[in-house]
């Protein structure tokens, strides 16, 4: 995973509540792998049309946004399924900060795993922000992890709340999995207590196929 | 005195390893279900040189690829999708876990061969690189969907770091009208709290009514949380789950089912155990459902009409509800009574079990479906036992198409699609945009709804159709 710290760049908007995975990323390109380039499937159906051409409405579309590192949203971004192709999507289109006022709980924990930051914000300033954004396309935003700092288009600075934790990892690169291995002995010790304790749960099939439904 | 617990919490304490300084805790997991699409959570765990740690708790079958017209994997004719489902036999074959493979007549969704194998109990923590993870919340279990960077973390660790979420009890007391099911309940709480009203909760369905319904209702609750938001969703282990559960495959055994049962009897939550949340709603009050937008919050009984965006004072509001009729081919006002539908599925991990079929069946009975109908059940056991009892028979009798088991057109990746601009009538849990394939209009409904849109081309009043007859059984 790649270091977020700073970031200052066109921020799109996209008033647009409970965008699920399966808009950011259509269950059809599951079958691509990262290396296929899955940013020129991000949002694929809202973006493009059946035949391939551009939907002009769409935002991203438009040209003082297509460079956008920062998406400021409505509620419920990233709900559905847990794909995380659809946080692949957007970090490899080059996204690396997703603003609104809430985000899907799944998709939540896969931003963090793949330096996506997501910030949560009220849903009035989310839509202030959005406005401002629609005013003058191509306007930048800034948000400073380090500091918990988002500089809105209009110059005007709030401070949000991340875990101290996953603002480390963030900062530093690191995925959960190298920290848990490090606690290797903590697991043992209570697989140890849990297994003696729980023994009804050693799962141990009885018969192939002698269930009914 | 002890502080009274939720039954959330008292799953969670008991799996909790350590805490870190964030407050995020680790927890032990009990089991995992792994499907095609976890493959990526196993190449990232050998490209880091690590094992499965515990493959005796990882547990595997092919559905989302999953073909619904043969049992041969070479005969799966797109390689893509091919190789996806021979990668999952190539990962249990290396790492040594349990597969219920496509020829396998244990095979099925992982969400309906979980219970009907007894690898989902009461108590347990249960995770899978699947959003309808909490499926097996109905059995009392602490389960959730994660992402595949999770998925690896699971595999590498038995461990989880999750958050506490908030907690939520949904209470419903009281005797449901004949017609009325379980699919009924969770779109009346999903409109009323909407798609992201439980967002940061685990949801647990209490009260009567919920009391009274079957594994398999109680599942198709579970089922929907997260379509609320909800990660989490569960209901307290009772006498009718035991009972399922006692003699599955995998479920604890004579003393260990004695130990089992003990423990599971303890974790229902203390009456003065406290919820962050209270929702309360009335089973009477409860009518047949159908969505009409593209969120599973844009539920409304079928009695009822399309919104009217012009109603509506927040622009940004008003121009999502437009944007949803305009996908939906709706206008404002028009009642879903005389929606003209072009194709029916009755599937998926929401409604696939042999009581959904049972249900459905009973309205294709010495009736012939108008337009293309779909059956797919939601494990090769549950198609097995529904054409026991003949079910199979009375849909096919009736045109519709009875399929092998998988997710299908529920999620439209294993080539059943719906075409652009169809009208689909479907049992299945997302109305999202593009869900059943780019273009595909879906309404959600129960079983009994979508057969009678099977037979009819429309939307009806279930609670017409020969009243109590229809009352869950």
């Amino acid at each position: 995973m790649q270091k977020v710290n700073s970031v200052e760049a066109v921020a799109l908007p996209l008033s647009l509540s409970n965008i699920d995975t399966d808009q950011i990323l259509p269950a059809r390109f599951l079958l691509k792998s990262r290396k296929d380039g899955l940013s020129q499937y991000l949002f694929h159906d809202l973006r493009f049309n059946q035949d391939g051409s551009e939907i002009a409405e769409f935002p991203l579309n438009h040209k003082p946004y297509r460079d956008a590192r920062i998406i400021v949203t409505d509620r419920n971004f990233g709900c559905g399924s847990s794909r995380e192709h659809a946080v692949w999507a957007l970090y490899d289109y080059g996204f690396r900060v997703a603003i609104a006022p809430s985000f899907g709980d799944i998709f939540l924990n896969n931003s963090y795993q793949n330096g996506l930051l997501p910030i949560v914000v009220s849903a009035v300033q989310a839509a202030e922000w959005r406005g401002q954004l629609q005013a003058a396309p191509g306007a930048h935003m800034s948000v400073d992890l380090q500091r918990q700092c988002i500089t809105g288009p209009n110059g005007v600075s709030i401070t949000f709340e991340i875990d101290s934790f996953r603002k480390r990892c963030l900062l530093n690169g690191l995925d959960d999995i190298g920290f848990t291995l490090d606690l290797v002995d903590s697991i043992a010790a209570f697989e140890k207590e849990y297994r003696g304790n729980m023994s009804w749960l050693e799962p141990e099939e009885r018969a192939a196929e002698a269930s009914a439904p | 005195m002890l502080q009274p617990k939720t039954l959330f919490d008292k799953i969670w304490s008991r799996h909790a390893i350590l805490e870190r300084e964030d407050g995020a805790t680790l927890l032990f997991i009990d089991r995992l279900l792994v499907h095609e699409g976890s493959r990526r959570s196993f190449k990232v765990l050998h490209d880091k040189g690590l094992r499965v740690r515990r493959p005796d708790c990882v547990f595997g079958t092919p559905d989302h690829y999953a073909p619904t017209t043969t049992r041969n994997v070479a005969e799966i004719d797109q390689p893509e999708r091919r190789a996806m489902v021979e990668s999952l036999s190539a990962n249990a074959q290396a790492e040594g876990f349990a597969l219920f493979g496509l020829d396998d007549p244990r095979q099925g969704i992982v969400h309906v061969i979980g219970p009907e194998q007894g690898i989902t109990l009461p108590g347990i923590t249960l995770v899978c690189g699947d959003s309808h993870t909490a499926t097996h919340g109905a059995f009392g279990a602490l389960a959730f969907g994660i992402g595949s960077s999770e998925g690896t973390h699971v595999l590498a660790t038995q461990t989880l770091w999750q958050r506490k979420p908030k907690r939520m009890r949904i209470t419903i007391d009281g005797r449901l009208s004949p017609g009325i099911v379980a699919k009924d309940i969770i779109l009346t709480i999903i409109a009323k709290i909407t798609a992201s009203g439980a967002g940061g909760y685990a949801i647990e369905y209490a009260g009567s009514t919920i009391r009274d319904l079957s594994p398999e209702g109680r599942l198709t609750i579970c089922n929907m949380s997260i379509e609320a938001g909800a990660k989490f969703g569960m209901i307290a282990p009772d006498e009718t789950i035991y009972a399922y559960l006692k003699d599955r495959p995998y479920a604890p055994r004579g003393e260990n089912w004695e130990q089992a049962t003990a423990y599971w009897r303890t974790l229902p939550s203390d009456p003065e155990a406290v919820f962050d949340r209270e929702v309360v709603l009335d089973a009477a009050e409860i009518e047949p459902m159908v969505t009409w937008g593209t969120s599973p919050e844009d539920a409304t009984p079928v009695t009822g009409s399309v919104p009217d965006p012009s109603n509506l004072r927040d622009s940004e509001r008003r121009s999502n509800m437009l944007r949803a009729l305009d996908y939906m081919g709706l206008e404002p006002g028009m009642r879903l009574a005389d929606l003209a539908f072009d194709r029916v599925f009755i599937g998926s991990c929401t409604n696939s079990r042999i009581e959904d079929l049972r249900a459905a069946s009973k309205i294709a009975l010495n009736s012939r479906a108008v337009i293309p109908a779909l059956v797919v059940p939601g494990s090769g056991l549950v198609k097995r036992q529904a054409e026991a009892e003949g079910l199979d028979r009375i849909f096919k009798d009736a045109g519709f198409q009875w399929g092998e088991a998988g997710c299908s057109m529920c999620v439209a990746m294993n080539g059943d699609i719906v075409a652009p601009r169809e009208r689909c009538a479907s049992t299945s849990n997302r109305n999202f945009i593009g869900r059943q394939g780019p273009g595909a209009r879906t309404h959600l409904m129960s079983p009994a709804m979508a057969a009678a849109v099977a037979v009819s081309g429309k939307l009806v009043d279930i609670r017409e159709l020969a009243g109590a007859s229809y009352a869950e059984g």
